[in-house]
C-alpha cells in the first residue's frame, strides 16, 4: 500500500515543475561533482598516473650497450613503439605466445573448475544442518591462507616423494618444467580460490526469499528443477561478479606458479612473469610494454564478459531502479487521472 | 613499483648538479687508469647491507667494530633470504642514487653488472691486502681489470661419496674420472641390499644450479661457456663433451626425480642413504654428519675433488664479495670496515661460527681448522682450480638462457648439438661488447 501512496505524493508536483527540476538537477550535479572530486583526485593519482606513467615508460629504452671502459651507456632514449614490436619478433615472440597461452589456459581451466566447485560449496554452506559453522569455516580456510604460503604447501605435496604421488601411487614429476607442472598450478589455484566464489554465491543464495521455493514446491517442482529454474537465475548476478573478479585475478597470476614451480619455467610462465623478468633485468621499458599489453588483454576480456553475459551489477541495479520508478510514476499518473 | 627508477632517472640531473662530486669525480678517476681509484674519503656512520645473518656471528663482529669505533658506527641492514630479492633491493637503492647503503655484500656473479652500471666504487688495490687471498676468489671481485669488491667468503662444489660402500666393494680411492665413477657404482650395486641405490647426482633443475652444473661439466671437459675473448664458446667439442656427460648422467645414473631436486632436495636424498656419489657445496658436510637422526649417512661419507672425463674435474666458484656503493657517504670508513671483515681474524671467526668457506689461503692449512673441518684441503684444491660462472653485465639474461637450453638438452627435449647452437646464438647478442 505504501508503494502506491508515496509515488502519488511524488507524482503530484511532477506536472507543474519541469523548470525547477531542471535547475535543481543542475545544482545537484554540481554538488555531486564537488563531493566526488576528492575521490576522483585520489583515483587519478593512484590509478590514472601509474597507468599513464607506465605507458610513457614503455616508449623508452635505456642502458643499451657498453662504452670503451665497459660501463653501461647512461640515459633514456625515446624508442617509440619499438618495445612493443620487439615483443612479437623472433625468440621473444615465442616466449610471449607461450606465456599468453599459459595465461589463457590457466584462466579458462581454473575459472571453470572454481565456478563448479564454488557453487557446490555455496549450496552446501547454505543448507541448515548440524555443524554448519564448522563446515563453513573449513571451506573458507584455503582462501585465508596467503598465496605464497599455499604455494609452498603444495610444493611439498607435489614433491617427487610427496603426498600427491603417494596417494596416486605414481611417480609424476610435478614440480619439473613440463605439463604436470601446469596441472599442479591448476589444482593449487582451484583449491585456493574456489571458496571465494563459494562465499559470493552464498551471499547471493541468502538473498533469495524462501517463499519462492515454497511456491515452487507447491507447484510440484523437484530439486533439480528448483536449482535450474530458481536458484541459478536468482543467484546469477552474484555469480557473474564473482567469476569476473576471478578472471581478472587469474589473468595477472604471478605468485602461485612462481613459488610452486619457479620463475623462468616455460610450462607455467605467465605474462606477469615475463614482465617481472624484464624488469628484474633492468629493461623497465620493455617490462612496461609487456604490462601494457597484459592490461589491454585484461580490459578486453572484462569488456567482452560484461557485454556477452551482462555481468554489470551496478548497471543492472540502476536499470532496475529506474524501471521501477518509471513504473511507479506511470501508475501514479493513471491513478491521478 | 617500476615507476621508481624513472623518477630516479629524471632526478639524476638535479642530484648531479646539487650533490657531492660523487658520480662525476668517480667516472674521471675510475675510468682513466684503474690504479688510481677515486679518493675514498669521509668518515662516520655507515651501513652494511647483506642477506640474513643466520648464526648471529655477523652482529657479534659488527658489535666488536662498533665498540672500537664509536664515531664510525656500522648498522646492519638485513635483506630477504632470496639472492634475487637482495639484488633487486640493492639495484633499487642504486637507481635512486640513495646513500642509505654503504657496504654491499654481493654474490660473486653480480660484480660485472653492478660495476658496469657504475653502482660500485672502484677500490684501491694498493690499500687492500689481497696477497693472502686465493687468487681465484679475487678475480670474482674484478671487472675489466679493475677491483670493485673484496672476497669475503668462497664456495665450490666437491664430490661427496659413500666411503663405507666403496670400502665394502673393495675400492680404495674415490674416482678421478667419470668412467671410474660409473664402474664404482656398478661394483657397489653388486653389494647385498644395494641393488637400487642411485649412482650420482648433480643439480639439473631449471634454476641457477643448472648453470652451475653446466659450467662444471663443460669446464671439466676443458671448455668454457664464454671464452677468453668474451664471446660464447659453445661450438667447441669440449662444450659438447661436457653437456653430453650431463645428459648421460641424468639418463643413466641419476635418481628419477633428479630434475625436481634442488640443493636441499639433493641433500635430503644423500642423507637418506640412496646415493653413492653427489656433487654438493661444503655446507652439507656438517649437516650430513649430524647424529640427531636426520642423516642416515653420518660418519659414512667423505669428500673428494670432482671427477672429470680424463682426470680431476673443475668446480664452479660461489661465494660473496664486499663492495662500496657508489652513492655512499663515508667511503673511508667503509673501506676500513671491509678490510676488517675480510681480515684473517674475522674470517677465522666466521669459519668457526658459520662454516662458510674463507678466502684467506692460510686458513685452509691451519691444523686447528682442518681438524674441525676435515674437508678444507679438498675445498682449497677445488677453489684453486675453479671455473667462474660467465662474467656478463647482463648476467640475468645469460643464466636464464643457459638454464633453458641446458634443461632442454638434459631432459632430452632437444639434441645436444641443437641446444648448444641455440645457446650460442642466444648468448652472442647478450655478451656483445
Amino acid at each position: 500500500m505504501t508503494a502506491i501512496e508515496t509515488p502519488s505524493a511524488a507524482g503530484a508536483p511532477a506536472a507543474d515543475a519541469p523548470r525547477r527540476r531542471g535547475r535543481d538537477a543542475q545544482g545537484t550535479r554540481r554538488l555531486a561533482a564537488l563531493l566526488l572530486s576528492p575521490t576522483l583526485l585520489v583515483l587519478a593519482l593512484v590509478i590514472g598516473y601509474p597507468v599513464l606513467a607506465g605507458f610513457r615508460e614503455s616508449l623508452y629504452a635505456r642502458g643499451e650497450g657498453l662504452d670503451a671502459q665497459g660501463f653501461v651507456v647512461e640515459g633514456d632514449r625515446f624508442v617509440g613503439l619499438d618495445n612493443y614490436t620487439a615483443i612479437f619478433r623472433g625468440d621473444r615472440a615465442d616466449a610471449f605466445w607461450n606465456a599468453f597461452s599459459n595465461t589463457t589456459f590457466f584462466t579458462l581451466t581454473t575459472v571453470v573448475l572454481e565456478t563448479l566447485i564454488g557453487v557446490a560449496m555455496a549450496l552446501i554452506m547454505h543448507q541448515a544442518f548440524r555443524g554448519r559453522a564448522i563446515v563453513r569455516a573449513g571451506i573458507l580456510v584455503p582462501w585465508a591462507i596467503p598465496t605464497a604460503i599455499s604455494g609452498l604447501l603444495w610444493r611439498w605435496i607435489f614433491q617427487a616423494d610427496g603426498a600427491a604421488n603417494a596417494v596416486l601411487r605414481q611417480q609424476i614429476l610435478w614440480t619439473a618444467d613440463g605439463f604436470p607442472a601446469k596441472m599442479a598450478v591448476v589444482v593449487a589455484e582451484v583449491w585456493k580460490t574456489s571458496p571465494f566464489i563459494g562465499l559470493l554465491v552464498l551471499a547471493g543464495l541468502q538473498m533469495i526469499p524462501r517463499d519462492v521455493y515454497e511456491a515452487a514446491r507447491v507447484d510440484g517442482a523437484g530439486p533439480v528443477q528448483q536449482f535450474f529454474r530458481i536458484t541459478l537465475p536468482l543467484v546469477k548476478p552474484a555469480l557473474l561478479v564473482a567469476v569476473l573478479f576471478r578472471m581478472l585475478d587469474v589473468l595477472r597470476m604471478f605468485d602461485l606458479p612462481a613459488v610452486l614451480i619457479g620463475v623462468n619455467q616455460k610450462s607455467v610462465e605467465t605474462l606477469t612473469m615475463i614482465a617481472w623478468f624484464e624488469a628484474s633485468n633492468l629493461r623497465y621499458g620493455s617490462a612496461a610494454a609487456y604490462a601494457t599489453v597484459l592490461f589491454l588483454y585484461i580490459a578486453l576480456i572484462a569488456y567482452l564478459f560484461v557485454k556477452l553475459l551482462g555481468a554489470d551489477i551496478i548497471g543492472e541495479a540502476r536499470r532496475r531502479s529506474s524501471r521501477q520508478s518509471s513504473r511507479r510514476s506511470r501508475r501514479a499518473r493513471k491513478k491521478a487521472a | 613499483m617500476r615507476r621508481i627508477p624513472l623518477i630516479g632517472g629524471t632526478v639524476v640531473c638535479a642530484a648531479l648538479a646539487l650533490s657531492l662530486s660523487a658520480c662525476g669525480g668517480d667516472d674521471g678517476g675510475g675510468s682513466a687508469g684503474g690504479a688510481g681509484a677515486a679518493a675514498l674519503d669521509g668518515r662516520g656512520p655507515i651501513t652494511f647491507v647483506t642477506g640474513k645473518d643466520r648464526s648471529g656471528n655477523l652482529q657479534k663482529q659488527v658489535d666488536a667494530w662498533n665498540s672500537e669505533h664509536p664515531k664510525e658506527q656500522v648498522r646492519v641492514i638485513e635483506l630477504p633470504d632470496e639472492p634475487n630479492d637482495q639484488r633487486q633491493q640493492m639495484i633499487q637503492n642504486a637507481t635512486t642514487k640513495s646513500d642509505a647503503y654503504s657496504v654491499l655484500n654481493l654474490d660473486v656473479v653480480w660484480t660485472a653488472e653492478f660495476a658496469a652500471n657504475r653502482w660500485l666504487t672502484e677500490l684501491p688495490k694498493d690499500r687492500i691486502d689481497l696477497s693472502k687471498m686465493l687468487p681465484a676468489t679475487i678475480t670474482t671481485g674484478q671487472y675489466r681489470g679493475r677491483l670493485y669488491a673484496v672476497p669475503s667468503t668462497s664456495d665450490a662444489g666437491m664430490l661427496y661419496y659413500r666411503e663405507d660402500l666403496l670400502k665394502k666393494a673393495g675400492i680404495a680411492e674415490p674416482p678421478k674420472t667419470y668412467d671410474e665413477m660409473w664402474d664404482d657404482c656398478a661394483k657397489v650395486r653388486k653389494l647385498p641390499g644395494a641393488k637400487d641405490i642411485d649412482c650420482f647426482f648433480t643439480e639439473v633443475n631449471k634454476t641457477e644450479s643448472m648453470t652451475i652444473s653446466a659450467v662444471e661439466a663443460i669446464g671439466s671437459a676443458g671448455g668454457s661457456i664464454i671464452g677468453e675473448d668474451g664471446r660464447p664458446a659453445l661450438n667447441t667439442p669440449q662444450a659438447k663433451q661436457g653437456v653430453e656427460f650431463l645428459v648421460k648422467a641424468k639418463k643413466e645414473h641419476m635418481p628419477k626425480e633428479a630434475v625436481t631436486l634442488d640443493t636441499e632436495g639433493g641433500r635430503r636424498y644423500f642423507q637418506s642413504g640412496k646415493l653413492v656419489f653427489q656433487r654438493q657445496w661444503p655446507y652439507q658436510y656438517a649437516l650430513a654428519n649430524s647424529d640427531d637422526g636426520s642423516s642416515k649417512v653420518a660418519g659414512k661419507f667423505a669428500v673428494a675433488p670432482l671427477p672429470g672425463p680424463d682426470g680431476p674435474g673443475v668446480s664452479n666458484l660461489g661465494g660473496h664479495n664486499l663492495a662500496i656503493s657508489a652513492f655512499a657517504e663515508n667511503k673511508a670508513t667503509s673501506l676500513d670496515f671491509i678490510r676488517y671483515l675480510t681480515g684473517e681474524q674475522a674470517q677465522r671467526d666466521n669459519l668457526l661460527a658459520t662454516s662458510q668457506a674463507p678466502t684467506i689461503a692460510a686458513l685452509y692449512d691451519d691444523p686447528e681448522m682442518v681438524k674441525k673441518f676435515p674437508y678444507l684441503p679438498v675445498l682449497k684444491k677445488a677453489i684453486t682450480n675453479a671455473e667462474p660462472r660467465p662474467v656478463a653485465v647482463k648476467y640475468g639474461d645469460v643464466t636464464a638462457a643457459i638454464q633453458g637450453e641446458m634443461y632442454d638438452a638434459v631432459t632430452g627435449k632437444k639434441p645436444v648439438d641443437q641446444a648448444l647452437s641455440d645457446l650460442q646464438a642466444k648468448l652472442r647478442p647478450l655478451t656483445a661488447q
